[in-house]
């Protein structure tokens, strides 16, 4: 069994050199300390397990029927101090990994914007974050630059050492957002919005993919990371600022039609409100938007008439069937302009100013504030008006 | 023909779904049909289909229900195994631009009947065959508690198994991954039958699962032979029964959430949708409250056996009873309590995270604890090497490693990095193969003499040992490489050339584990061949410990002559060691419950109205619906459901048995 185990990792140890572990050798900050976090789990964990596996063998060979020189006691089942140490050794692991777990956890909170820029590199009032806006499209990504006004797909640029601030959806399946070398991934979903805080802190050529099984196309479905330096992050925007194409609603509408591997594109311009238009689930033309939909349902929604406020769907990805029993599809038809719909207040969770409390005091809570206080009950909230 | 017509009658079935186009399928088909022929010819010229439908496929006896899930579980195994070589191939070859040799329609399909057959139709009937079998023998039961519903449970889980086969050529499986996730699998982005196929297949499946699960909780609580208290029962007992509590508790929530999933894709609803107020999360929430139990639903009955191996091959106590069942109960508990680990990367708060990670690592403190208890009964024991022993110290070594990174991956941020990774497919590869698997090949090896009366080879069984656990190594080590190189899971071709090496190896892991599976086949043929010289008289051919020993093998219909009483959790070995004297006279007619063919007839029809709403065949739904109630009250009027082995007959089988049991002493 051992000589087994042994001679099955010889070939790997072969191996290792050649390869690319970006999970162990990651270049970004958030993935550095997520690395680390894997290696200190993984050693405390062979604390015990070492020698669990040790024994195994060892009692496997002491105790063999043939070797009557060992002792043997068939009533021996019990012993009170033993059972103690079994029970308290793993449970001692799990206080220290239990405990690693929640500052971890909080610490390295995707949504929580970044306190450092790497383990040395306290961050500064000058490091404004990148926004990108991320899409998962079938079968691409659709990367936006609200700050320069460019887009690009299936390519991500961003300069070293400034944090990015992702903001993440998708237009139709779940996919994962997820670039190994520079942070942890978080998944892409139609009508949510999800949030990634990384910094990467290496010039260089990385891969990011869809880590979430999406469909036909999902094999296909990566993109290059460049991290470049400050003077090559604006020639890059400068680029797609001088490509010709544009990103309005009909484009996104063509562009997020299912397609496989899609080569690079750049845009030079970008309708501003595309990406809330695309989270709130409202490109085509006449859709309300989700977010117009849910503060009408806050206020106790349209009633009985609300039911009259929709017109057929003639546009689908998939030139959707509907369901064999039930009615044609429909959609929800807008009330406001898009211009109307107001930003939800801002739930950004904020890094901590002071890493005192970090040291297992407790994390102070992220600020919540609700997003409609007038009506913040579910059961002493408004009733619909138009019912009565 | 007027087309509204031919689709009234035939729904969206025609010759398109017949997948002529594609070779791989036509030659699968022609190698399964001409097995089928064979099959049939074979049970037709030797006149067994009486033979069968009488003494099998209607039997209520627990002991001939356990084996037929058995044998289910293991013809799904070959089909599982063959999906899992084919994805092994294409990983191995789609590099360099090479597109491989599956186009995404089918090789998406491929990773899906997989996980679903592995999972449902694999592991799920082996646990069931297994503690249908023992259960009741151990706790010195006749039977079941519901000798029936078992018989209707198996046939459910048939008919589950064979509308996921009939999808192979019949129109097609789901291409979404085995727990379709909306809303890829809702009707606007998988319009096809495949996830139809998928729901209905485990629809059907799990009422078998639910009933089935009720009933063992039934036995177990209600039929123990007198004396055995809850903390006098067999370890093995323990876990089935907390198993059982986990699948009545949990199966019901998969029940309605395909039951939500297919309102959205029949009637149009909007429970998972992206539109009208759906939320597909609520979707991956409920289905991971059913699938984080149903981890533990197999792998518990996989300590149990490894607790009475382990018992008797050192010959010596269990160490640790009492911390034993403490801790089954407490993983039983604590399974409900992590599913959220499933996905810490869809966006939960901090605080949701830790909580469920923590949750998570506690119930490595049980599992940990069970670890050392085995240990501990090691230790000074006299450890005989025989399969069953040798499959649960390997089982020992490899879940070590399987836990290990599982508790790695309960730390949300390191499954940030991790999550959906091949590291994952190979920690979850590692405790299912590690634990559930060589569990279930250790219980087979050591109860197969129990149910057919002679021991499995050891030789081939050791060939198919050695193959199966160096396979494993090979095939998932790779894995986890490749994993912490940031390769993520289900994917189809590759471009970084580098990567190659490791899925090459894997594939050479694969192959080594299908050497495995054909040892373990010969082993059964050889066994088959030699069964006069690998023949159990005694009954108790490993010097075992609990009651299922102290019956003959195969036991006879009613089990127990007399019900045993029970002084000792080790009932058998106390027996032993007091001296136990079979009764020899005094025997009364036992009352047994009859064979019915109400089950089978049941399941079948359900099975057509799966096949019928996969396809929108309406009238054939409602025909075999009404069918279905009409049989199942029908069956209400029976009144010949039990009868009495005469008392002349139980002393002939009991004399037979004492004669047998004479010339093994002599000899």
């Amino acid at each position: 069994m051992r000589a087994l185990k042994l001679l099955a990792l010889l070939p790997f140890a072969a191996l290792l050199g050649g390869c690319d572990f970006v999970v162990l050798t990651p270049a970004g900050d958030v993935a550095v300390q997520q690395r680390d976090l894997v290696v200190i789990s993984t050693v405390l964990m062979l604390i015990i397990v070492l020698p669990v596996m040790a024994l195994t063998i060892f009692f496997a060979w002491r105790y063999r029927q043939s070797n009557t020189a060992a002792p043997y006691e068939p009533e021996w089942d019990h012993s009170t101090q033993l059972e103690l140490v079994i029970w308290s050794a793993p449970l001692l692991i799990i206080i220290c990994l239990g405990a690693l777990t929640w500052m971890g956890t909080h610490l390295l909170d995707p949504y929580r914007s970044l306190g450092r820029i790497a383990a040395d590199k306290p961050i500064e009032s000058k490091d404004a974050p990148l926004n990108v806006e991320v899409v998962a499209l079938d079968w691409k990504w659709l990367f936006i630059y609200p700050d320069y006004g460019v887009a690009a797909v299936n390519e991500l640029a961003a300069p070293v050492d400034r944090p990015i601030r992702f903001r993440i959806t998708a237009s139709s399946v779940m996919n994962s957002f997820y670039i190994p070398a520079l942070a942890g991934q978080i998944y892409a979903m139609p009508g949510m919005e999800t949030k990634l805080h990384a910094v990467s802190n290496k010039e260089g050529t990385y891969r990011g993919f869809s880590a979430n099984y999406s469909g036909a196309g999902f094999s296909g479905m990566h993109f290059e990371f460049k991290s470049l330096s400050s003077a090559d992050f604006d020639k890059w925007i400068g680029t797609a600022r001088a490509s010709g194409s544009m990103l309005g609603r009909t484009d996104y509408l063509q562009l997020e039609r299912p397609s496989q591997n899609d080569p690079v594109r750049l845009y030079r311009s970008v309708d501003r409100d595309l990406y809330k238009a695309i989270l709130n689930m409202c490109v085509e033309p006449g859709k309300m938007c989700m977010s117009e939909m849910m503060a009408i349902d806050a206020k106790g929604g349209l009633g009985r008439e609300g039911f009259n406020n929709t017109l057929p769907l003639t546009y689908d990805k998939y030139a959707r069937r509907g369901a064999p029993l039930g009615a044609s599809p429909t959609f929800v038809a807008g009330i406001c302009a898009m211009d109307e719909i107001k930003d939800a207040p801002s739930r950004d969770v904020l890094a901590p100013l002071d890493l005192t409390p970090l040291r297992g005091v407790g994390l102070k809570r992220p600020p919540f504030s609700p997003a409609h206080p007038s009506s913040t009950s579910l059961l002493l909230g408004q009733r619909p008006k138009s019912d009565s | 023909m007027n087309p509204d017509l031919i689709k009234m009658i035939f729904g969206r079935l025609n010759l398109d779904a017949l997948p002529l186009h594609e070779p791989i399928l036509v030659g699968t088909f022609a190698v399964v049909a001409t097995g089928g022929l064979t099959l049939f010819a074979i049970v037709t010229y030797f006149r067994l289909w009486t033979y069968l439908w009488r003494e099998w496929f209607t039997t209520v006896d627990h002991k001939r229900i356990g084996i037929m899930y058995m044998i289910l579980g293991i013809v799904m195994l070959l089909r599982g195994f063959a999906d899992a070589l084919m994805m092994r191939l294409q990983q191995a070859i789609a590099f360099n631009g090479s597109d491989g040799y599956l186009p995404a329609h089918h090789y998406d399909q491929v990773f899906t009947a997989h996980g679903v057959i592995m999972i449902f139709f694999v592991a799920m009937p082996l646990v069931t065959g297994l503690m249908n079998y023992v259960v009741p023998l151990q706790i010195g039961a006749r039977d079941v508690s519901f000798p029936f519903l078992n018989n209707f449970s198996f046939w459910m889980t048939v008919g589950g198994a064979v509308l996921v086969m009939m999808s192979l050529f019949v129109g097609e499986f789901a291409r979404t991954g085995w727990l379709a996730y909306p809303p890829l699998s809702n009707i606007g982005y998988s319009p096809d039958v495949g996830v139809d196929y998928y729901i209905w297949g485990l629809q059907v499946a799990g009422v078998g699962t639910t009933l089935s699960g009720i009933n063992l909780v039934c036995t177990i609580v209600k039929l123990r032979a007198p004396g055995m208290t809850m903390m006098k029962m067999p370890v093995f007992t323990w876990t089935s029964l907390c198993t059982n509590v986990l699948i009545v508790a949990s199966f019901p929530v998969l029940t309605a959430v395909l039951a939500l999933l297919s309102l959205d894709r029949y009637v149009g609803t909007n429970f998972f949708t992206n539109d009208f107020g759906g939320n597909p999360m609520m979707y991956v929430n409920l289905i991971w409250i059913w699938g984080h139990p149903e981890v533990y639903i197999l792998v518990l009955p996989a300590f149990g056996i490894f607790s009475e191996v382990t018992a008797t091959f050192s010959g010596k106590r269990l160490f640790g009873y009492t911390s034993m069942v403490y801790a089954t109960v407490v993983i039983t508990i604590l399974s409900y309590l992590v599913w959220l680990h499933h996905f810490f990367t869809m966006g939960s708060g901090a605080s949701v995270n830790s909580f469920f990670g923590i949750t998570t690592m506690i119930i490595s403190i049980p599992t940990g604890a069970k670890m050392f208890n085995w240990l501990f009964t090691m230790y000074r024991g006299r450890i005989r090497f025989e399969l069953p022993m040798m499959w649960t110290v390997a089982f020992m070594l490899t879940f070590v490693i399987g836990g290990m990174t599982g508790v790695l991956l309960a730390v949300p941020p390191a499954d940030f990095v991790l999550h959906n990774s091949l590291f994952l497919i190979a920690h979850f590869h590692n405790v299912i193969i590690g634990g559930v698997l060589f569990g279930l090949f250790a219980g087979i090896n050591y109860w197969f003499p129990k149910a057919f009366g002679f021991r499995l080879d050891p030789f081939w069984g050791k060939l198919s040992f050695w193959f199966w656990v160096s396979g494993f190594y090979f095939a998932f080590m790779p894995l986890y490489v490749l994993g912490l190189m940031g390769v993520t899971r289900r994917l189809r071709v590759f471009d970084d050339p580098s990567l190659q090496i490791w899925f090459v190896i894997a594939a050479f892991g694969a192959f080594l584990i299908l050497l495995g599976i054909g040892a373990m086949l010969v082993q059964f043929a050889v066994s088959i061949l030699r069964r006069q010289e690998l023949k159990d008289t005694t009954g108790d051919p490993w010097d075992a410990r609990t009651l299922e020993w102290a019956t003959s093998s195969p036991p006879p219909d009613y089990n127990f002559a007399f019900t045993p009483v029970v002084y000792d959790n080790d009932a058998w070995w106390d027996m032993k060691r007091r001296g136990y004297r079979r009764p020899l006279t005094g025997f009364k007619p036992i009352h047994m419950p009859s064979n019915t063919g109400t089950g089978i007839i049941l399941a079948a029809f359900a099975t057509v109205m799966g096949f019928a709403l996969i396809w929108y065949i309406w009238w054939l739904a409602a025909v075999s619906f009404v069918a279905l109630l009409a049989v199942a009250i029908g069956h209400t009027f029976n009144y010949h459901r039990d009868f009495h082995i005469p008392a002349d007959e139980v002393v002939r089988a009991e004399d037979a048995r004492t004669r047998v049991l004479a010339a093994g002493a002599q000899t």
